[in-house]
């Protein structure tokens, strides 16, 4: 007796069947989550000794690497983990498909276009060309 | 009785609230608030680049009452999606998911959030007032 497979080789290599995708979403969502634990720590911190700062002190302290580098951290992924949250939220209660869609594609593109905004201006502060 | 007509679960009116499904909807509402918090930040640093003029219509805003009350709702909001965050990350690992495990770390949220919360204000304003 011959054992037919009706899935092809790479099908089985890949090994996410009919649902076409794994479990990126899931981990990458924790991997933002852990990273964001001290980043959010640090950036709380680092807003209260801020305060009442004005425009120089804060391009004075955006000059320093270590700010910077963190700053980028924390704006790839907080976004990175907001667009993955917001697009379960929508698609647990947003059950109009062309709304859905919609909605998906604003949430994706806004939340890429507001991390290069913000790596911008924190790249632009650090390196001085900022006017 | 058609589908559309069948009452839904669970059923609002009647619900008998519990903390552990409070908590499960407020990490959704915290993680939407901090969305908006995040465009706050990304504005704040766009100003600060641009130059003095757009950083100090950032700091007055913030200094309103409006933004005074943006910012406290965020902190709130950022401090209970990071200790709440921490027990999902916790019940990931598959530890804590009994009744009573997740009630004590429920309640354990609830007052890390209101500790860090409370902590955060008061040397906001020492800082501030310095």
């Amino acid at each position: 007796m011959t054992v037919t497979r009706l899935r092809s080789p790479l099908g089985r290599a890949v090994g996410l069947g009919s649902a076409k995708e794994g479990v990126e979403h899931w981990w990458l969502q924790r991997i933002t989550a852990v990273a964001l634990v001290p980043l959010g720590l640090w950036f709380v911190i680092a807003i209260i000794r801020l305060l009442g700062a004005d425009v120089d002190d804060v391009r004075d302290w955006v000059g320093n690497p270590l700010p910077a580098i963190l700053l980028v951290l924390l704006l790839i992924a907080t976004f990175y983990h907001a667009a993955l949250g917001l697009q379960v939220v929508i698609e647990d209660y947003v059950h109009a498909e062309l709304t859905k869609l919609g909605l998906l594609v604003v949430v994706r593109l806004a939340c890429f276009a507001l991390a290069v905004a913000g790596i911008f201006a924190v790249v632009s502060m650090a390196v001085g060309t900022s006017s | 009785m058609r589908s559309a007509d069948r009452p839904l679960s669970p059923h609002l009116q009647i619900y008998r609230w519990q903390l552990t499904s409070v908590l499960s909807i407020l990490h959704r509402a915290a993680g939407a608030a901090l969305t908006a918090g995040a465009v706050l930040l990304v504005w704040w640093l766009v100003a600060a680049a641009s130059g003095p003029d757009a950083y100090e219509s950032v700091t007055d805003f913030l200094g309103s009452w409006l933004g005074l009350l943006l910012l406290f709702g965020w902190s709130l909001s950022l401090f209970y999606h990071l200790c709440n965050g921490i027990r999902h990350l916790v019940w990931d690992t598959g530890h804590g998911l009994d009744l009573k495990s997740t009630y004590i770390g429920g309640w354990l949220v609830v007052a890390g959030t209101g500790v860090f919360t409370l902590i955060a204000w008061i040397a906001g304003i020492s800082s501030w007032a310095s």
